[in-house]
């Protein structure tokens, strides 16, 4: 995994609330075995919806993305993250997120800030006229022109896994391989019904 | 300490307790289907890793089978692919797969609990939101993404936060033709579409207590359309009378040790919920969603509501006015089935109504039971000839309508009356109209080529 720490760059606002998983990446494509170049289809549906600040001209997508609230909610589909992704998409700003979406974008190198109404109500106006926005993951900090710096909650252990790439099984098996089979042997003696 | 059933499963579960920070989670069972597990194999392939402990999986096609001519060759090339690399992933794993023609397939969230795979007091995931289905016989279970399944594959656990928890209690008694369908709906209008982020729900109260396991079923599988990832029923009798006897449930003397521990999963009598939602159950009316999210519900007796500024759009899609009921509105597909209401409770339902009736001119209606088990079930009980002589039509097992990635589609701008969880844009098709209700509610507008009260049709 791509290691995250410091993203510059402009945003692209997209304040509509319940942006689910099935709009950002339709279902019919999930017939795709591949996890590469989905970025094709993100969006599929609304590409010439006026209403729908995504361009048609995919390449122009910045690397900041301010969601409205729920914001992934849906489906469990990691085709979502994964086609954002391949757009250049790597931090997503939002009051709240469908919670599988969430934990999905750390998987896959990308960071979801949560911030409240206000705030991301002005991070809206900021990223339609332009503004830069800097994150900086070991400072945990958010900076937007005009706006004071923004500190943001992430899981320690999530923000480990995105400064270092670490690929998380490796992680698991070589820090917690001993607890996880000694919970193994409990479990069997406790609860022989299981196994 | 006085603790939830949340909290029981949980601390069950604690291979590292990490407080109020992630804490890694042991997970006793994972389910597989072959949209959201080719990149999860092919992780594993790229990183050298074998799956831990196969035993504890169990795969099988639904969401891209066709549901026509199963004795054929698949058509769509990328469906037939996708299904062969999910029976060629599983053989190089060790992990059991149910294939398209062996009796056993399913909807994933379907032959999981017919098969006894699903147990109480076991955690479970999927690589599917609606893995909360399986929460009604107290499991913690909750949807992963694709690299989640990975992970479980090749060790067994997940970093996970533990969620607030939420008791929603139903107090007093159903009316009839009001379903568990009606009572999440009901819930989700009540509550909002992200209203339980972050929460798990415990459903209790004498309604929840009242319903069968394939009503409890229906009630945690739309948990997460209110925002939650895990929906929960603590187990009783009528949950040990259902898992009892199934292929993979414990038996003999591993069945009396695990119903000893089964019955102390339930929130202890003065545990504290961070939130608690009551509602009447013998005030719910039959419920029918008039937008593009789930949230946008209505009682069947109500109207559209107001607001043009925040609902535009869904009305505009949806092409339903403010202000109007929704009693009237012409349909052109019914569907029944799913992962939500596709089990052999929800096709009686729907032959209750469908009996001696038939489907209005221009109207398709389909009928895709849940899973080869439950078709089985309903052809002994004769549901399939009520149905095929009311005019729709007897499909085989898969999600179909649900989802449409496979040839299953509405054109632009058709209606349906769909007993599935999600009324989302192009969900049934590109431009296509869905309004979710109960079984009995589809199968009353099916026959009358409208949406209607199934009440008043059946008086
Ligand atoms: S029936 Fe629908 S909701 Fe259920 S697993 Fe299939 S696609 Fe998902």
């Amino acid at each position: 995994m791509t290691p995250l720490t410091r993203v510059t760059g402009q945003a692209l606002s997209l304040p509509q609330a319940d942006i689910d998983t099935d709009i950002i990446y339709p279902a019919r494509f999930l017939l795709i075995t591949e996890r590469t170049g989905l970025g094709a289809f993100a969006f599929y549906d609304r590409r010439n919806d006026p209403a729908f600040p995504i361009a048609p001209d995919l390449r122009k997508v910045p690397p900041f993305l301010v969601a409205g609230p729920n914001f992934g909610c849906g489906s469990s589909r990691e085709q979502a993250p994964w086609a954002l992704d391949d757009l250049g998409v790597r931090v997503i700003i939002a009051e709240s997120f469908g919670e599988i979406f969430y934990s999905n974008c750390f998987k896959n190198g990308m960071l979801p800030i949560r911030l409240d109404t206000e705030t991301v109500t002005a991070l809206h106006a900021s990223a339609t006229s332009g503004g830069r926005f800097t994150v900086d993951l070991l400072e945990q900090r958010l900076r937007v022109d005009g706006l004071p710096p923004l500190a943001f909650d992430v899981a320690p252990a999530q923000r480990a896994a995105l400064l270092n790439g670490w690929s998380e099984i490796t992680r698991i098996q070589s820090l917690h391989g001993n607890d996880i089979a000694s919970f193994e042997a409990a479990q069997r003696r406790a609860m022989p019904w299981l196994w | 300490m006085a603790r939830t059933l949340y909290q029981k499963l949980w601390d069950a579960h604690l291979v590292v307790d990490g407080g109020e920070g992630p804490s890694l989670l042991y997970i006793d069972r994972h389910l597989l289907h072959e949209v959201s597990t080719p990149q999860s194999f092919a992780m594993l392939r790229e990183e050298g890793l074998p799956v831990r402990r196969p035993e504890t999986q169990l795969a099988v096609a639904d969401h891209s089978v066709p549901t026509q001519a199963r004795d054929q060759p698949i058509a769509d090339p990328r469906a037939a692919a996708q299904i062969e690399l999910l029976a060629s992933n599983c053989a190089s794993y060790g992990i059991e797969y149910l294939p398209l023609d062996g009796g056993g397939q399913g909807i994933v969230h379907v032959i999981g609990p017919e098969q006894g795979f699903t147990l109480p007091g076991v955690t479970l995931v999927c690589g599917d939101s609606h893995s909360s289905t399986h929460g009604a016989f107290g499991a913690l279970a909750f949807g992963i993404g694709a690299s989640e399944c990975g992970i479980v594959m090749a060790t067994q656990v997940l970093w996970q936060t533990r969620a607030k928890t939420m008791r929603v209690v139903f107090e007093g008694e159903l009316p009839p033709y009001v379903s568990a369908k009606d009572m999440a709906l009901a819930l989700i209008g009540r509550i909002g579409a992200s209203g339980a982020v972050g929460h798990a729900i415990e459903f209790a109260g004498p309604a929840v207590r009242a319903l069968s396991m394939e009503g409890r079923m229906t009630l945690c599988n739309m948990a997460i359309e209110a925002g939650s990832r895990t929906g929960l029923v603590a187990p009783d009798e009528t949950t040990f009378a259902y898992v009892w006897g199934r292929p993979r449930a414990p038996s003999g003397s591993r069945w009396n040790a695990a119903l000893s521990y089964w019955r102390g999963l339930r929130s202890d009598d003065d545990a504290m919920f961070d939130r608690e939602v009551v509602i009447r159950a013998d005030e719910i009316a039959p419920h029918v969603t008039f937008g593009t999210s789930p949230d946008q519900v209505i009682a069947i007796d109500g109207a559209v509501p107001q607001g043009r500024e925040k609902l535009g759009r869904a009305l505009d899609y949806m092409a339903v006015e403010p202000g109007a009921p929704l009693v009237g509105l012409p349909i052109d597909h019914a569907f029944i089935g799913s992962c939500t209401n596709g089990r052999i409770e929800d096709l009686r339902a729907a032959a209750d109504v469908a009996r001696g009736g038939h489907v209005a001119p221009g109207v398709r209606a389909l009928v895709v039971p849940g899973s080869a088990a439950v078709k089985r079930h309903a052809e002994a009980e004769g549901l399939d000839r009520v149905f095929l002589k009311a005019g729709f039509e007897w499909r085989e097992p898969g999600c179909s309508l649900c989802v449409a990635m496979n040839n299953d589609r509405l054109p632009a701008g058709a209606r349906c009356a769909s007993t599935s969880n999600r009324n989302f844009e192009g969900r049934q098709g590109i431009g296509a109209r869905t309004h979710l209700m109960s079984p009995a509610m589809v199968a009353a507008a099916a026959l009358a080529g409208r949406i209607v009260d199934v009440r008043s049709s059946r008086a």
